[in-house]
């Protein structure tokens, strides 16, 4: 009896499961291997060597590893420093962090075009301390630019609970036995952290990998995402099957890189196993 | 036993939500029209008129509509569009016959345009005419030499790199380099529209960027010297900034009709014809003008404005221009499949 009650209350995480998740990817796969006319096709997927698509496929991992690095670099030490404060102001912090995500994403993103726009306000105020402008508006740079920016609380967050986990005690323990600050920090301080690194890896290198919207604003048409490429087969070509094709190929990467993630991260417990 | 029945259970629930979905409101008006292009007020007047209540949508480009209507997800009961997009669709045999009989006012409309849109609509029988205009450099007077924008190689000019902006739109961005080349801006021949490919590949460094609807703003802002831009937002940009003008190259340009018509999907005919009813209508056909700022088929209209807005030539292409100009022919799917191609090796180039 309670068994079914559990069940019942799982039901519908599993509808959304069915008609959100399996089903659109049921469909997916059947418009990636077939043809317009329904007959069995590799092509669409195998389309992925075609050099336009080649190239996109390239410059959307080599901006998303951008990103994530960039986030991580940023990240850590802002993590240590929030640990260290005090609880009531670290509470604070974090809520300045999240604050931005209550906007819409798509506001943000059409927000900075407004600001890093030739006489926009950045180059604006630039312009007045004498300061050269800054002309990285449509340009990958700006994509970056907005990636990291929408993207970083999802690489503090986690970095930052894994940090606050870390029992003084054992840092005292180190300090006691000798380890100077150095030591602490590769030796305790990083290996217990990494699965919060490795969620925010995954967390900023997932969404950095498949996005088309900041790249399709910021980069005004000329920075061409894989993200981009599969858009434009579903808007503008009509080619749902090229679109569905060209997804398989980005979720074998997306799949591939978690999976390469999850398997350093196992003896830390990471997130996604 | 159980996992079957919440699974049953599931799909019910599911498909229960999509049928909910499509259930049918036996008075309304689903309309597809491109981004910028009614007066709001409008749609509120001839909901208000009719009891009609209009479900309005927006595109960008005519191949953004085409997959949203053929994905099917709405039926759509009128949609305005493009010239080539039409005669596509016409003849895909996806559009219905318009019985002008039910549009009294379509009297209102400048026979001219109907003899225009023969091009793609042979008969006159699918389309009616909304708006019409070319394509030409919307530019900066002050940013820019007025001796060289009579020619679309001022586009290629490295003087002006990073202050051009190109259309995002596989058409229109193909129609500058073919007709800098001198061809027709219907080419299919592989090697002309590869030289075509060439142009635009060596010009884009040179581009600011890629838009469509937001290059009138950008203008406005002053953000990019030069802008290829549709005649009548030209119109509408040099009102709010004017340090602005515009210009048909003499190589000649495109010269386009949207038209609104009536797909295969379309549930409420009736309510349709009265929205085109409607909009011919003076005051409605005024109230459009005033906002989308495009040359209006409507002879109503056009006499009553005042002299010098009947003389803009931004507005109100002369014929001369037109004369320079060509229409575009909807491509058989080999031809789409390059040029779509293609515009994708032009966007990812370096």
């Amino acid at each position: 009896m309670r068994n079914l009650k559990r069940q019942l209350l799982a039901g519908p995480y599993i509808l959304w499961m069915i008609g959100f998740i399996l089903l659109p990817t049921l469909m997916i796969l059947y418009y990636a291997f077939t043809t317009t006319s329904g007959d069995f096709s590799l092509l669409n997927v195998s389309s992925i060597t075609f050099s336009v698509h080649l190239k996109s496929l390239l410059l959307s991992l080599k901006l998303a590893l951008a990103c994530t690095l960039i986030c991580l670099v940023l990240s850590y030490p802002l993590a240590m420093i929030l640990s260290k404060m005090k609880s009531k102001s670290q509470g604070f912090i974090v809520f300045i962090f999240i604050l931005p995500m209550w906007m819409n994403f798509m506001l943000r993103i059409l927000a900075w075009r407004m600001l890093l726009s030739n006489n926009g306000v950045i180059n604006s105020l630039l312009g007045v301390i004498g300061l050269p402008g800054l002309d990285i508006l449509n340009t990958p740079k700006a994509v970056v630019f907005c990636m990291v920016y929408d993207f970083l609380p999802f690489m503090i967050l986690p970095i930052y609970n894994a940090m606050a986990r870390i029992q003084k005690d054992i840092i005292e323990a180190a300090k006691d036995l000798g380890a100077g600050n150095i030591t602490i920090f590769f030796k305790i301080i990083v290996p217990l952290t990494m699965s919060g690194v490795i969620s925010g890896i995954i967390m900023v290198f997932v969404p950095a990998l498949t996005s088309f919207a900041i790249s399709d604003l910021l980069g005004g048409g000329k920075v061409l995402l894989i993200g981009n490429v599969i858009e434009q087969a579903f808007m503008q070509e009509y080619n749902w099957n090229l679109g569905s094709g060209l997804s398989v190929v980005l979720m074998v990467f997306v799949i591939a890189s978690m999976a390469l993630m999850n398997a350093h991260g196992d003896e830390g417990g990471g997130t996604f196993t | 036993m159980k996992k079957t029945l919440l699974l049953i259970l599931g799909v019910l629930t599911v498909s229960g939500i999509f049928a909910g979905c499509a259930k049918d409101s036996p008075n309304t008006l689903t309309v597809l029209n491109y981004g910028k292009y009614i007066e709001s007020d409008v749609l509120d007047m001839f909901e208000e008129e009719t009891g009609i209540k209009v479900e309005y949508e927006e595109y960008i480009t005519p191949e953004n509509m085409y997959t949203k209507y053929k994905a099917g997800a709405i039926d759509y009961d009128l949609i305005c569009t493009s010239d080539y997009m039409i005669e596509k669709l016409i003849k895909e045999g996806e559009v219905l016959e318009i019985d002008y009989n039910n549009i009294p006012l379509v009297e209102n409309l400048d026979h001219a345009y109907f003899d225009f849109s023969k091009s793609f609509d042979p008969q006159n029988k699918y389309t009616l005419p909304y708006f019409f205009g070319t394509v030409g450099i919307l530019y900066n007077k002050e940013m820019v030499d007025e001796s060289k924008v009579n020619s679309w190689d001022i586009l290629w000019d490295k003087e002006y790199a990073g202050k051009i902006i190109m259309a995002d739109s596989v058409r229109d961005s193909f129609m500058v380099a073919e007709k800098r080349l001198g061809y027709s801006l219907n080419v299919t021949d592989d090697e002309e529209l590869r030289e075509a490919q060439q142009l635009l590949i060596e010009q884009k460094p040179l581009v600011y960027s890629y838009l469509v609807d937001e290059a009138q703003d950008e203008m406005i802002a002053e953000n990019a010297a030069m802008a290829v831009v549709y005649s009548g937002e030209a119109g509408l940009a040099l009102e709010y900034n004017d340090k602005l003008a515009f210009s048909v190259p003499k190589e000649g340009s495109n010269m386009w009709i949207d038209s609104w018509f009536m797909p295969k999907s379309a549930k409420h005919i009736e309510n349709a014809e009265k929205f085109l009813n409607f909009l011919c209508r003076e005051d409605i056909a005024r109230l459009n003008f005033d906002y989308v700022y495009y040359a209006t088929p409507n002879t109503k209209v056009k006499d009553s404005l005042d002299t010098e807005l009947q003389e803009n030539t931004t507005i109100f292409p002369p014929t001369e221009v037109l004369d320079n100009c060509e229409v575009f022919k909807s491509l058989d799917d080999e031809a789409t499949m390059r040029y779509n191609l293609y515009w994708k090796e032009i966007k990812s180039a370096d």
